[in-house]
C-alpha cells in the first residue's frame, strides 16, 4: 500500500507541471498536423501562448482530450463529428451539430473552405487497365488486394456500410497503417486503399479517386472544435480562419509539408511568413527529444522498481495471490500501446499528458521485474532457506540479508530487460503528443520519410545500447562479489 | 534436555514420523541413525521449528517450542547441514558473523570468538575473506560449524555433516569434530546413516525405520540384543563394522 501511495504522489507531482497556455491538438496525419499548426499561429498572432501537441492519435482520443480540457482546440471534419462523435442516425445540419456540441461545452467554427471526404484510390494505370472508374465497378473485381486504414475499417461511414451499399464482396481485405498503404500501393502489393480527397499523395503518386456514384460518403468539411470556455478573442481568431482554405490550397499545403518534412513550414506558408530552416536545430531537437525520452524511461522504470520488486516478492510465495499478480502483469503486456493509451486517456487524472505516458510505460515495465524477482527468490535452494531460518533471523531479516542479495542478479536482469524494452516502448508517448523520440518516428511514418524516422530510431537504438552498458556496470555495484565468482 | 512427546509429522496422507517419544539427555551426544527416509532428519527440523509437528509437542529445558518463541530458541541452537547451507553472497567471515552483527553484538568479543573458532576448527584465518565458492567441501563444513557455534549455543544439531565429503577429508573432519565435541561438553544431536560414524561419536544411538524408533542404546546393546530382524539386518549391512 505504501508503494501505491508513493506512486500517486509522483503522478500528482507530474500532473501539476502541465502547461498553462492554450493547447492545440492534432490527429496523426499530415493535414491535421498542418491545421493544428495553423490554429497555433493564428492564436499566437492574437496574443496567446499556444502549444501544439502533434499527432495525438485518433478521433476518440482527441475528442476526450477536448472534453477533459487537456486540449482546447483541434481540427475536425463535419462527417466525423456527426458519425463518430454525435453518432447521429441521419445527416445533421451545421446548426444541429453546434447545438449538440454545446451540450459538451464545445464550439465549432464555420467550415474552413474545403471538403476532405473519404475516397477509394487506385494507381491510375492499374485502374485504367481494369476499366475501373466508379466504386460500382468494383463488384466485377472481387479478387483485388485491398489495404485499408484501420480507422476506415472500423468507422460507421467506413468499409462495412460502404461494402453493403455497393454490394461489394471483396476477398482480400486487410488493415494497415495509412502511411504505409501508399508505399504498398506504389509497390503494387495492394491495388486499392482509402484516402482523403485533399491528400497530397494523390497527385504525387498519380492515383485516381474512384467516383462515389451512389453518394455514400458524407461531407467532410474541415472545422475547428474548441472549448467554449476559452477567451473570446481566441474563439474569434479561430472563427476568422473559416472560409480561408480551399481544396487546392489545402492540397498544396499538405504537399509542401510532406516535401519539406516540416508542418510548421506549411502552416507559416498559409500566413505568408518567412520560413526558418529547422535543420540547424536538428542536433538540438534530437537532444531535447532524447532527454525527454530518457525522462519517460527513467520515471516509469523507477516506479516499476518501486512497485515491481514488492509484487515479485509477494508472487514468489505459492498461492492464488501470486497467480493473480503474475497473470495480471502478463495480460498488461499483451495490450497494444495505442489501445492502452485509449483506455487510460478517458480516465480522470490521466488525459493527454506525460503522466499517461509514464503510467503506461510503468505498466509495461512490471512484467520482467515482477517475474524475475519471483523467479530469483524461488530459485534459492531449500537448504539455504532453512539455514537462514535456523540461524534465528526474523522473516524480514532473512529476506533483506539473505534472499534478496542472493536473487539480486536475477532481479537486476529483470530491471535491465524492462529498461531496454521501455526505451523502445517510450515512443508511444508521441501517440498522445507529449514528445520523446517517437515524435520523429511517427511523423516520419506519416510522411513516408525514412530520414525522419531514423532521426528517432537511431538515437533510440543508441539509447538502448547505453542503457545496456549502464546496467552491466551496475551489476558490479548491486550483485555481491561472491555471486560473480566462478566456481 | 530435549523431549519429544507424542510427536508425529505427516505430509498429506504420507506419514514421515509416527507418534514418537524421545528424551535427549543434556551433555550427551545422541546419534539418530537409520536408512534414508526413516524420519531422522525430520526430527531435527521439528526441533528447529523448520517443520511444525502434526501432533504432539517438543520441549527444550522444560519449555515448549511454539511459533512465538522459536526465533529465540533458534539463536541458542547450532544447526549444521550436509551441504553447509552457506550464503554465497557473503565472505566466510560474514557468514559466521551474520547473526552476531544482526544482534549488534559488541565488536571486540566477536573478533575474539572468531579467532577461537578458527583455532577450534583448524580453519586458516587468512581464508576468512574468501567466498563459499572458493572453498573445498571440507572447509565449507568447518565454516558451517563455526557459524553454528558463533553464538555459543547450548545445543548443537548436525544433519549428515560429512555426507558430501570424500573419505580422506571425511576422516580428518570426524577426528577434529570428535575433539571439538569433547572440548565443548555440549548436548549434541547428530543424524547419519553410517553405523561406524554413529558408533564413533555417540553416547547413545537411536535407530529409526519407516518413521518409528526401533531401538535405542549403545552399539554393543544393538549388537547383543537386537530388538528386531531389521536391527540385525541394518548392522549386518554396514561392512567393516566388525573391526570397531
Amino acid at each position: 500500500m505504501k508503494s501505491l501511495g508513493f506512486l500517486l504522489a509522483v503522478l500528482a507531482f507530474c500532473s501539476t507541471v502541465r502547461a498553462q497556455p492554450i493547447v492545440a491538438g492534432s490527429k496523426r496525419f499530415t493535414e491535421s498536423y498542418v491545421l493544428g499548426d495553423i490554429a497555433r499561429v493564428a492564436l499566437q498572432q492574437a496574443g496567446f501562448a499556444v502549444v501544439h501537441k502533434q499527432g495525438m492519435g485518433g478521433t476518440i482520443i482527441l475528442w476526450q482530450a477536448l472534453r477533459d480540457d487537456d486540449i482546447q482546440v483541434y481540427p475536425e471534419y463535419t462527417g466525423t463529428i456527426s458519425e463518430e462523435i454525435l453518432k447521429a442516425k441521419q445527416p445533421l445540419s451545421t446548426d444541429e451539430m453546434r447545438a449538440l456540441l454545446r451540450q459538451d461545452d464545445v464550439g465549432m467554427t464555420g467550415d474552413l473552405g474545403f471538403n476532405n471526404t473519404y475516397g477509394l484510390v487506385m494507381r491510375r494505370d492499374r485502374a485504367a487497365k481494369l476499366g475501373i472508374r466508379t466504386i460500382s465497378d468494383l463488384p466485377n473485381h472481387p479478387d483485388l488486394n485491398l489495404g485499408l486504414s484501420l480507422e476506415f475499417l472500423g468507422r460507421r461511414d467506413g468499409w462495412g456500410p460502404l461494402s453493403t451499399r455497393y454490394d461489394l464482396q471483396m476477398q482480400n481485405v486487410r488493415g494497415m497503417d495509412h502511411a504505409l498503404a501508399y508505399a504498398a500501393l506504389a509497390a503494387g502489393s495492394i491495388d486499392l486503399t482509402d484516402a482523403y480527397s485533399t491528400d497530397a499523395k494523390i497527385e504525387e503518386n498519380n492515383l485516381v479517386v474512384l467516383d462515389d456514384n451512389l453518394h455514400f460518403f458524407p461531407q467532410y468539411q474541415a472545422v475547428f472544435l474548441y472549448r467554449l470556455d476559452i477567451d473570446k478573442r481566441a474563439a474569434t481568431a479561430l472563427e476568422n480562419l473559416a472560409g480561408t482554405i480551399d481544396e487546392v490550397r489545402m492540397r498544396h499545403l499538405n504537399s509542401e509539408a510532406e516535401r519539406t518534412k516540416d508542418y510548421t513550414y506549411a502552416a507559416e506558408l498559409y500566413f505568408g511568413q518567412k520560413y526558418v530552416s529547422p535543420s540547424r536545430n536538428l542536433a538540438e531537437k534530437i537532444g531535447r527529444l532524447t532527454w525527454r525520452h530518457l525522462e519517460f524511461v527513467g520515471a516509469s522504470l523507477f516506479l516499476g522498481i518501486i512497485a515491481g520488486i514488492p509484487l515479485g516478492i509477494r508472487a514468489s510465495r505459492p498461492g492464488p495471490v501470486s497467480n493473480i499478480i503474475l497473470s495480471t502483469t502478463s495480460v498488461i503486456q499483451t495490450i497494444p500501446s495505442l489501445a492502452l493509451l485509449a483506455l487510460l486517456v478517458p480516465l480522470p487524472f490521466f488525459g493527454i499528458s506525460s503522466v499517461t505516458a509514464i503510467f503506461a510505460l510503468f505498466l509495461y515495465s512490471l512484467l520482467p521485474i515482477v517475474r524475475n524477482t519471483a523467479t530469483g527468490l524461488q530459485d534459492i535452494p531449500t537448504t539455504v532457506r532453512e539455514s537462514a531460518a535456523a540461524l534465528g533471523l526474523e522473516p524480514q531479516a532473512q529476506l533483506w540479508k539473505v534472499f534478496l542479495p542472493l536473487a539480486s542478479r536475477t532481479i537486476l536482469a529483470g530491471v535491465k530487460t524492462s529498461a531496454i524494452i521501455n526505451v523502445g516502448t517510450a515512443t508511444l508517448a508521441a501517440l498522445i503528443g507529449v514528445g520523446g523520440l517517437g515524435e520523429p518516428i511517427i511523423s516520419g511514418l506519416n510522411l513516408n520519410d525514412t530520414g525522419t524516422i531514423l532521426q528517432g530510431a537511431i538515437p533510440a537504438a543508441l539509447l538502448a545500447l547505453l542503457v545496456q552498458f549502464f546496467f552491466d556496470a551496475l551489476d558490479r555495484v548491486f550483485v555481491p562479489k561472491g555471486l560473480r565468482l566462478k566456481q | 534436555m530435549i523431549k519429544l512427546r507424542s510427536v508425529s509429522k505427516s505430509f498429506g496422507s504420507t506419514v514421515v514420523l509416527h507418534e514418537t517419544n524421545l528424551d535427549v539427555p543434556t551433555g550427551d551426544t545422541t546419534v539418530l541413525i537409520g536408512p534414508s527416509g526413516c524420519g531422522k532428519s525430520t526430527i531435527l527440523k521439528l526441533i528447529m521449528g523448520l517443520l511444525a509437528p502434526t501432533s504432539g509437542a517438543i520441549e527444550i529445558d522444560g519449555e515448549q517450542i511454539t511459533a512465538a518463541n522459536i526465533i529465540g530458541w533458534r539463536r541458542r541452537i547450532g544447526y549444521v547441514i550436509q551441504e553447509g547451507g552457506l550464503f554465497a553472497h557473503l565472505t566466510v567471515r560474514n557468514n559466521i558473523l551474520l547473526m552476531a552483527k544482526h544482534l549488534k553484538e559488541p565488536v571486540e568479543p566477536m573478533e575474539t570468538r572468531l579467532r577461537e573458532l578458527c583455532e577450534l576448527t583448524h580453519f586458516p584465518e587468512d581464508a576468512l575473506r574468501r567466498y563459499p565458492v572458493e572453498l573445498s567441501g571440507g572447509q565449507r563444513q568447518r565454516v558451517s560449524l563455526m557459524r553454528a557455534l558463533m553464538l555459543k549455543p547450548s545445543l548443537l544439531l548436525l544433519d549428515e555433516p560429512f555426507g558430501a565429503l570424500d573419505p580422506m577429508v571425511r576422516a580428518r573432519l570426524q577426528d577434529d569434530l570428535k575433539e571439538i565435541f569433547k572440548r565443548l561438553q555440549q548436548t549434541i544431536v547428530m543424524v547419519t546413516h553410517d553405523m561406524a560414524e554413529a558408533a564413533f561419536f555417540s553416547d547413545e544411538m537411536v535407530l529409526l525405520n519407516q518413521g518409528r524408533i526401533v531401538q535405542s542404546g549403545t552399539l554393543a546393546d544393538l549388537r547383543t540384543t537386537p530388538a528386531s530382524e531389521f536391527v540385525r539386518d541394518f548392522l549386518h549391512a554396514q561392512r567393516g563394522l566388525a573391526e570397531i
